[in-house]
């Protein structure tokens, strides 16, 4: 089946996560081949999930681990604070 | 590396039983789940910072109603996305703003744009800091209920089934509100995608030659 670029775009996500049924798949793929326009924002939209997923992209600030223990460490330790025990 | 399900149940077994000590053991793995998950919705080093450290402590206390018939991740995160709504929620009462960030969006420009002159972002663009923060400021700018999927998605790299467990809301919402949420990624992104990469011949200077 011949595909609109516009019935592409609307199918980029579930192709990313490798959703699409063998049909649909197959049509998508040979509009991609001979689609300039569409493979770039197929491959702009990936880097961008890349770029997203990469570590570097959020970083935790100085000391947070150090931070967040000490604070656990003060909380674990006040009695009323402990976990609700089976009545 | 995380705990397996089953380690992670006797984790918490002992800590209920009164090991407790052992709770910095259990979280230790999520402690950059947490922060990303509510710094992406607060912007703010210092906020969010004290605001995971409260998930954690509140994790600790109500540890007790933790089912298991979820991943504990799974929870945590649950957890610190209620947190950082609550903080928006008081930070926008404190200006008077409305409140309609749970508003589905039904009509909608969902569209990617249309790069033309671009095959393929080079490795070198992707590297560069800026380009970092071009996402994170992207990301922001995303209305919440499509950046809270996006983040359990593909930066938490949820499967689908967690995030719709994580967000209360069912696996078909979770697929929509993605695709949205990437397309209004990439549309943001274009400009600065495109200016990263060497000009070439268009798509239609090519097809009238």
């Amino acid at each position: 089946m011949k595909l609109e670029c516009k019935h592409v775009w609307e199918h980029i996500s579930e192709y990313l996560d490798h959703q699409l049924d063998a049909g649909l798949l197959k049509d998508i793929e040979n509009h991609l081949e001979n689609c300039e326009v569409c493979s770039a924002i197929l491959d702009s939209t990936r880097n961008i999930l890349v770029l997203t997923a990469d570590d570097r992209t959020y970083e935790l600030p100085v000391g947070y681990r150090e931070r967040l223990h000490k604070r656990l460490e003060q909380a674990l330790r006040e009695k009323d604070s402990s976990p609700e025990k089976p009545a | 590396m995380a705990a397996t399900v089953e380690q992670e149940k006797e984790l918490i077994a002992r800590i209920l039983a009164g090991e407790v000590n052992l709770f910095h053991e259990l979280v230790r793995p999520y402690e950059k789940l947490v922060y990303v998950t509510i710094f992406t919705m607060l912007r703010n080093e210092t906020e969010a910072e004290d605001a995971a450290q409260e998930v954690m402590i509140n994790a600790f206390r109500h540890l007790k109603s933790f089912r298991g018939d979820a991943k504990f991740s799974t929870w945590l995160v649950t957890i610190a996305m209620n947190e950082a709504k609550q903080r928006l929620r008081r930070a926008r009462a404190a200006i008077h703003e409305s409140l309609d960030e749970d508003k589905e969006e039904k009509e909608g420009d969902f569209t990617p744009a249309v790069l033309t002159d671009w095959r393929e972002i080079p490795s070198e663009a992707l590297e560069k800091k800026e380009m970092r923060e071009k996402l994170r400021e992207a990301v922001a700018q995303l209305p919440p209920i499509y950046r809270e999927v996006l983040i359990l998605r593909d930066l938490e790299e949820l499967n689908q089934e967690e995030t719709a467990a994580a967000l209360g809301i069912n696996v078909t919402l979770v697929k929509v509100r993605l695709h949205r949420a990437r397309m209004m990624l990439q549309k943001l992104l274009a400009p600065y995608l495109k200016t990263a990469a060497p000009a070439k011949k268009g798509f239609f200077g090519r097809m009238f030659q």
